[in-house]
């Protein structure tokens, strides 16, 4: 066969070599290409704009920013916020997660559901429904405390610093909760058996042994809490404003909207979220510092029946603290949204006498901004969970399977958006889709979608990529040998065994994609109102009661799409 | 009906070279045994052939055809290459049930549907399967799964089989029936089939030739099961292919002498050196009791089998084992622990001693 030319060969090896030439290449530079545009290229233009000016670097722009003491306050009120939320959230999440994965206490089953309730739920809905409680002057326990007590000011301040932390803390400590309690019901019984029949106390056991044990999973949940609080906006939003008290995204948004969506204050934002994601990266080193020597491989991937603790004496009074937390950070925040969304005027008592339903007949059928916010945001979750589904696949296809040259960047990038808060995603979609590429999405619902796509691609890459692993390679070999193609083995085989991971991926798009508020709120136009903007926007122009009732509906919404998800999920797992 | 031929075949992975200029030639309609011990390249030569990695160098024919070629820049995609293979893994597709997995390569193969279900159900039943094709893998043993594996095997080629480590998961009844199966099919068929296996018992009772593989992935020897097991060509292969007994033994004015004790054991062979050092490899059932004999081993422990007696005898300070028929152990009689007795050894091949392998 020597007659073949050197361009012969060529040809002739990229006819017969289907798997190292045709498809998987193909898929790698796709890869590439889109994470490039969708992440690469907006977090690069953040630092672009900041440092270059002119075409030369310019570093008097940050050092300015990171010299003024208002932004320098802004950190330290972050920082403050996150370490408060991730410390109390933390212990609150490990006692609820031990109690109900290794106590006798009763009614399980219903505490269970009742953590989920937080869990489904947007932080600043919960902002909201405390400030109609705890506003210093016009909060309803405040006015109650002022008038019961006589005393002229109430102490209570939702408005504050420490405000702030108690509120995120009622919605992140469920991020703890759940990786402990899965720990907790995976966790080896006999580890702990073996200690007692050692002769140690119980309170030796719970504090060297299933602690420890449980420590990886407390870490993985406290950085979760970390890195989300550090990032998030709604809380902070909601609270911060009226008290003047600013968090690095809070003030992103608050320069941008001072001045008006103008380049130099874009330039100012950005320059304050590199800020943002250097505190955000410190975060990380530092959790990666500490996680250093803790990995056990002790906890079991079956579920086994852990030995229950007797709580005995402390059964009841454990029993009327637990139903009281969750009375307070469930039912009295649920409760409040929905009254004073029947309000005829915020601030009137709560009584019959007061109530309406027209601020829900006016939010469901007589208001287009409303109605246009619903439609886009199931619009934008439907769309952003189909193409990250599509995306996630295709990119954990590449990272896992075909492993290129160079896997390790595209995995880097997938993965970036998990340390770029929100807010600075939107400002780097924002410099990067304004027509300086020459394609202008401003103020349209595309520029959303695109950043939607940034920020939730790495979701459903780790939750096909995880599928993808457990998918042998001679499942496809084989399907090679039957004589199917590539493409063939790829389409019978390894897609409809990730399939249900990638129905999960599509979920954990959705659900998050329906409440988002964090990316939206700086990139929405006239005509591309999200849900969570539309609510944020109504409060903060003074429709409180208008603002509570749509918030209402969304619960609802979101309770239904999570049970309707559940429900197909539990079915899959059946089948 | 395909001949393979592997020609100079290396491959690695990373650092770690697994094949180094490997050549094997596979006839036309044969059974092919692929032994060795784990580890030692056997399933990295499948996937080669199967086109599932590329060698660093060499070629692949298969009946003549170039496969792969490493120089000539030749790589033939792994659905054209029409092997059926048997993966040590099943590989049977979770998702399909058994009758879809079976089918699957003969829709790929566009066989007409009539045919197709007609082979698909003659597979079934000629790997004891019929009846389950509608159940999901998941609901099958692990040898039931490995039998679908073959059935699928069996219909996407007529060429040339490669089975992987098949049968590992069968009780020793199915296992002996599978294996009575494979052989007629290839009778039937005239499959040529390649046997990859590191249970050498197997691969004697299919296989009309076979290969011996060493760790390093050297071929040791290639002949048929006769050969290996009277004909080892190191010692490597005698070890492999039994239970054996090492003893450090000496050459001296041409007679062997046990290295420690000076007894004289055999003559030595013609061409054995003057004060070489040797390994004496024998085998259980070749160590036979003999009275008269001036070599005395002691009686450790006695265990009964059934078909056999197991002894463990004290050797000059070594351990030895020596089985012995029951038939012939019972027309004789049964030595008891403690006992001193002679021997005589039969078939025992010499090794020249390698550093730290004394046995």
């Amino acid at each position: 066969m020597s007659q073949y030319t050197r361009k012969g060969v060529n040809k002739d090896m990229a006819a017969l070599d289907g798997k190292h030439f045709g498809l998987d290449k193909v898929l790698t530079i796709i890869c590439f290409v889109i994470l490039f545009i969708i992440v690469f290229v907006p977090v690069a233009m953040i630092f672009y704009v900041t440092f270059i000016s002119d075409g030369k670097l310019d570093t008097h722009l940050f050092t300015e920013v990171i010299a003024d003491k208002g932004n320098i306050g802004a950190m330290w009120n972050t920082i403050k916020v996150a370490l408060g939320a991730t410390l109390i959230g933390t212990v609150m999440g490990v006692f609820f997660a031990w109690l109900v994965g290794r106590s006798d206490i009763p009614t399980k089953g219903f505490m269970k559901v009742m953590f989920d309730i937080p869990y489904m739920f947007p932080p600043f809905f919960g902002a909201m429904a405390w400030d109609l409680m705890l506003n210093r002057r016009s909060g309803y326990i405040n006015k109650w405390i002022v008038a019961t007590f006589g005393i002229k000011r109430s102490p209570l301040n939702i408005n504050s610093v420490w405000g702030i932390i108690f509120v995120e803390c009622c919605y992140y400590f469920p991020f703890v909760y759940k990786q402990v309690v899965n720990a907790f019901e995976r966790m080896d019984p006999t580890l702990e058996e073996s200690a007692r029949i050692a002769g140690a106390s119980q309170g030796y056991v719970i504090r060297k042994i299933t602690l420890p044990l449980v420590k990886p999973a407390i870490s993985a949940g406290a950085l979760l809490i970390l890195t989300s609080s550090l990032a998030h906006f709604g809380v902070p939003g909601m609270l911060g404003f009226s008290a003047k008290i600013y968090t690095l995204p809070t003030k992103i948004y608050q320069l941008f909207y001072r001045t008006t969506g103008s380049f130099e204050g874009i330039r100012e934002g950005s320059a304050l979220s590199i800020l943002l994601i250097l505190v955000v990266v410190a975060a990380l080193i530092l959790q990666k510092y500490l996680l250093r020597a803790g990995s056990y491989d002790i906890i079991k991937g079956k579920a086994t029946r852990p030995m229950l603790i007797k709580l005995r004496g402390a059964k009841v009074p454990l029993l009327i603290l637990a139903y009281i937390i969750l009375f307070i950070i469930v039912v009295m925040p649920l409760a409040m949204i929905i009254l004073v969304g029947f309000l005829k005027a915020y601030g009137l008592p709560i009584t019959l006498a007061n109530m309406t339903l027209d601020n829900y007949k006016q939010v469901l059928f007589n208001n287009t901004m409303v109605a246009d916010s619903i439609k886009n945001s199931i619009f934008l979750s439907i769309s952003a969970g189909i193409i990250c589904m599509f995306l996630g696949v295709m990119v954990a296809y590449v990272i896992v399977k075909v492993k290129p040259k160079g896997a390790i960047v595209l995995e880097l990038l997938s993965l970036l958006p998990y340390a770029i808060p929100g807010i600075v995603m939107a400002i780097g979609v924002i410099l990067t889709w304004s027509g300086r590429f020459k394609v202008n999405l401003y103020n349209t619902i595309w520029i959303i979608l695109v950043a939607y796509l940034a920020r939730y691609l790495s979701f459903s890459m780790k939750s096909a990529s995880a599928s993808l692993q457990q998918v042998h390679p001679s499942l496809e070999e084989a399907a090679r040998s039957c004589g199917a193609s590539h493409f063939g083995s790829l389409k019978d085989i390894t897609i409809p065994l990730i399939k249900p991971a990638m129905v999960a991926g599509f979920f954990l798009i959705f659900l998050p994609a329906m409440r988002e508020l964090t990316t939206s709120v700086l990139l929405y136009g006239p005509n591309s109102r999200t849900l969570g903007v539309a609510i944020f926007s109504l409060r903060n122009d003074g429709y409180i009661t208008t603002a509570s009732a749509l918030a209402a509906i969304a619960i609802l919404l979101i309770v239904i799409l999570n049970s309707i998800v559940n429900a197909i999920l539990k079915d899959r797992k059946k089948g | 009906m395909a001949g393979v031929r592997f020609e100079n075949i290396t491959c690695r992975y990373g650092n770690h070279v697994v094949l180094k200029n490997f050549s094997l030639e596979v006839k036309e309609s044969e059974i092919m045994g692929i032994v060795g011990p784990s580890g030692c390249g056997k399933t990295t030569l499948m996937r080669a052939l199967c086109g599932f990695m590329k060698p660093e160098t060499g070629n692949i024919y298969l009946d003549n055809r170039l496969v792969y070629s490493a120089s000539k820049r030749v790589n033939i995609a792994p659905e054209l290459r029409g092997i059926g293979v048997v993966f040590q893994d099943y590989a049977v597709w979770p998702h399909l049930s058994v009758w879809d997995n079976v089918c699957y390569p003969l829709k790929r193969h566009k066989v007409p549907k009539a045919e197709m279900e007609k082979r698909a159900a003659h597979a079934l039943e000629q790997v004891h399967m019929t009846g389950y094709e509608k159940h999901l893998p998941s609901q099958l043993s692990g040898g039931q799964q490995q039998r679908v594996a073959i059935a699928r095997a069996l219909v996407s080629s007529d060429e040339l089989i490669v089975l992987d480590e098949p049968i590992t998961n069968l009780d020793a009844k199915l296992r002996e029936e599978m294996l009575a199966e494979i052989q007629r099919i290839q009778k039937d068929i005239g499959t040529t089939i390649i046997y990859i296996t590191h249970d050498q018992a197997a691969a004697l009772r299919l296989c009309d030739n076979i290969a011996v593989m060493a760790p390093d992935g050297h071929i040791c020897q290639i002949g048929v099961d006769e050969d290996i097991i009277r004909r080892p060509a190191d010692r490597f292969v005698f070890t492999f292919v039994g239970v054996s007994n090492f003893i450090p033994v000496i050459c001296r004015s041409g007679k062997v002498f046990t290295e420690n004790g000076e007894y004289p054991v055999d003559t030595a062979l013609s061409d054995m050196q003057e004060g070489g050092r040797y390994d004496l490899g024998v085998r259980p059932m070749d160590i036979v009791f003999d009275e008269k004999s001036e070599l005395k081993v002691t009686i450790k422990s006695v265990t009964f089998l059934g078909d056999q007696y197991d002894y463990f005898v004290d050797f000059n300070g070594q351990e030895l084992r020596i089985e012995c028929n029951a038939l012939d152990a019972l027309s004789h009689r049964v030595y008891e622990e403690g006992e001193k007795i002679g021997v005589k050894f039969l078939n025992v091949r010499y090794y020249p001693r390698e550093e730290g392998t004394a046995s």
